[in-house]
């Protein structure tokens, strides 16, 4: 169980390997990459902040949360900060298990906990210039659906 | 009276421009109170008067008490992940 903040790319195969193991029988990898868009506009990258103490800590006690609730010791968590261009990989989660069906409902688990509670924020960088804070509690009102 | 260090991150440090004040604040003070003198500086109002607040990194609730040397952080909506 590893969990980080990072400020460099993340190398998700290499992350694969680290979670896999001889009594693994399923290995499931969650990559979440930056979107060209968002609520109906062009995006040209994101920038990723962090109150990184407490967000290690988050980080931290989802991953324990997952192992114990799905029985998955095996989780890692890489959420990088900085400036990302569209296609790079924000958040890497990884989780082995012996069997898919807790892989699986462990690392959903775990990218919605990040959503909600991790004190991450993202400014989005738009074609034309502008530069502006996510505020997702904005946008799921207007959208009423999926969170972006 | 005591100091505590209140943390300003993304839409809340641009509105106040900083990302860091010391506050003074009278013995028995609260989240609320700390927030209500964030609030009155120069940029504040542009503060939630009931934000998302952690006090030394574990979420908090506005009438938690704060003591000397506390580290307040005042969380915007989150855009993790």
């Amino acid at each position: 169980m590893r969990t980080a903040i990072v400020g460099r790319a993340i190398d998700a195969a290499s992350l694969g390997a680290e979670a896999a193991a001889p009594e693994c029988g399923a290995v499931v990898t969650f990559i979440g990459t930056v979107r060209d868009h968002n609520d109906g506009r062009r995006v040209s990258g994101i920038e990723y902040a962090a109150y990184t103490a407490m967000a290690e800590r988050e980080l931290a006690a989802i991953a324990r949360e997952a192992a114990s609730r799905f029985g998955t010791p095996a989780v890692i968590i890489e959420h990088r900060v900085g400036r990302l261009a569209v296609g790079e990989a924000s958040i890497v989660i990884v989780v082995g298990h012996a069997h898919r069906a807790a892989a699986y409902d462990a690392s959903r688990y775990v990218i919605e906990q990040v959503k909600r509670r991790v004190p991450i924020w993202k400014r989005e960088e738009y074609a034309d210039g502008t530069r502006e804070w996510v505020d997702p509690t904005r946008a799921a009102e207007a959208v009423g659906s999926e969170t972006p | 009276m005591m100091t505590i260090r209140a943390l300003l991150f993304a839409s809340y440090a641009d509105a106040l421009q900083r990302d860091a004040v010391d506050l003074a604040l009278p013995a028995g003070a609260t989240v609320r109170d700390a927030i209500e003198r964030l609030r009155a500086l120069p940029g504040g109002a542009l503060l939630p008067a009931a934000p998302l607040v952690a006090v030394n990194q574990e979420f908090a609730r506005a009438d938690r008490e704060l003591a000397a040397g506390d580290e307040l952080a005042v969380i915007p909506p989150v855009a993790g992940g």
